[in-house]
């Protein structure tokens, strides 16, 4: 069966590729600090050695609009074009595109659909930044096949968070459950607070400090149980009208697990919203592996030293 | 109320650079024809498969054809819409970073919680 090489959860923000590509006077100021950031961050999926990448985003309508809005739905073409015309005008994206992974896609749409999860597909779908910002920051030379699963926190009304972290769970059985020897990390991406088109929007930091301090611990100690405690799509509002994009973080607690705590965790302040930055390895840290290995290193050596003597 | 046409003009708008500099350079004649031709049009489907029933109220017609945006904020037109299409207008026309995005902000400052709904 598949091994699940990471599970990773992030912010996406569409201004990285601009700021970490941008030289001289075009570099702002945080640039620097941040570029650091993403590539600590993106270390930890590196060393992990994924096959296929499980991206989970949503489409800020571009390709589904309210005459037929999926509220789960999962890519099964055999490739994906990527990003559009107004993410290309306002934040300077590139076209981009990926290999699918028509095996995997099918197995978790037959899969969610035996065990409760009645999920849209589309064979045609052209992806946006919620899966592209983690592709430019945690794997920029895009060599990877991809399979994309976009959820609605975006156009009311919406599931329930409770729903979030069950298909998060879902998704990490029948990722387990794919019969392939193929390393899989599943990456999600969301939001902290966030405020957009409303009076809270581009301040000098997220539109609610208070509320990332919280998620930031709740997603990072893997406490499902308090954060369901505490959100509701309603109050989910409150800390920035764009916040119910923190039910796809929920979504990978779900597949994290409950009371798992993150191997990685990192977060950096921004005006505008909050980065921040998680990182899961179900089958044991790989860093720590290596360094295990590094260190018996010199034993061994003195080990087959003492044989030749 | 039809919010939902709001959106879908917001929608349409913003994903065609053509539109977007027509609506720019003349809203209220942007505004009239897209009701007159647009409206109806079934996005996904041939142009003799139309809707027969959509059409602004007075107030959101007049919001669109005079940009004000913090009028569509009050009648619930979605804000990421509103937000990416008047990125897309006028932030051209200030010379600091965020200048317009702030500014929105500020014209929107009156507004407190809840927020209009913007269900459609």
């Amino acid at each position: 069966m598949a091994e699940i090489a990471a599970v990773i959860a992030s912010t996406h923000h569409p201004f990285y590729y601009k700021a970490s590509t941008s030289t001289g006077a075009e570099r702002p100021p945080f640039a620097d600090a941040w570029q650091a950031k993403i590539e600590a961050f993106r270390e930890t999926l590196t060393v992990a050695e994924p096959d296929v990448l499980l991206l989970v985003g949503s489409d800020h309508f571009h390709q589904f609009w309210l005459d037929n809005m999926p509220q789960f739905l999962v890519g099964h073409a055999e490739q994906y074009d990527a990003n559009w015309y107004n993410e290309e005008r306002e934040f300077g994206l590139p076209r981009m595109h990926m290999q699918g992974d028509r095996d995997l896609s099918g197995h978790i749409l037959r899969g969610g659909l035996d065990t409760g999860f009645d999920l849209a597909f589309s064979n045609e779908l052209r992806l946006d930044h919620s899966v592209t910002c983690p592709i430019i920051t945690l794997r920029p030379q895009n060599d990877l096949p991809v399979v994309p699963v976009y959820t609605n926190i975006f156009a009311p009304p919406l599931p329930q968070p409770k729903r979030f972290v069950q298909l998060g769970q879902a998704l990490r059985d029948l990722v387990e459950s794919w019969p392939s020897d193929k390393r899989v990390a599943i990456i999600g991406t969301g939001h902290l607070s966030l405020e957009l088109g409303g009076p809270r929007q581009f301040g000098p930091h997220g539109p609610d400090p208070e509320f990332d301090a919280k998620a930031v611990e709740w997603i990072r100690t893997g406490d499902i149980e308090r954060c369901l405690g505490e959100v509701t799509i309603e109050n989910l509002l409150e800390p920035g009208n764009a916040t119910q994009g923190f039910m796809d973080f929920m979504l990978m607690m779900g597949v994290a697990g409950e009371g798992v705590t993150a191997d990685y965790s990192d977060n950096l302040d921004l005006f505008h919203t909050m980065e921040a930055y998680f990182t899961w390895y179900p089958g044991g840290d790989p860093r720590k592996a290596a360094a295990a290995a590094a260190a018996s290193l010199p034993e061994q050596a003195a080990a087959a030293a003492a044989q030749e003597v | 109320m039809s919010r939902y046409l709001v959106d879908k003009f917001l929608f349409t708008v913003d994903r065609d650079p053509d539109l977007v500099e027509r609506y720019r350079e003349d809203p209220r004649g942007t505004v009239a024809w897209w009701e007159a031709e647009e409206a109806n049009r079934l996005l996904n489907c041939v142009s003799q498969e139309r809707s027969t029933w959509l059409a602004f109220a007075d107030d959101e017609r007049e919001a669109l054809a005079t940009h004000d945006y913090p009028r569509l904020f009050e009648l619930g037109a979605h804000p990421f819409l509103t937000l990416t299409l008047f990125i897309a207008l006028f932030e051209r026309d200030y010379e600091q970073p965020l200048g317009f995005q702030l500014e929105y902000a500020q014209r929107l400052s009156g507004y407190s919680l809840p927020y209009p709904d913007i269900t459609t």
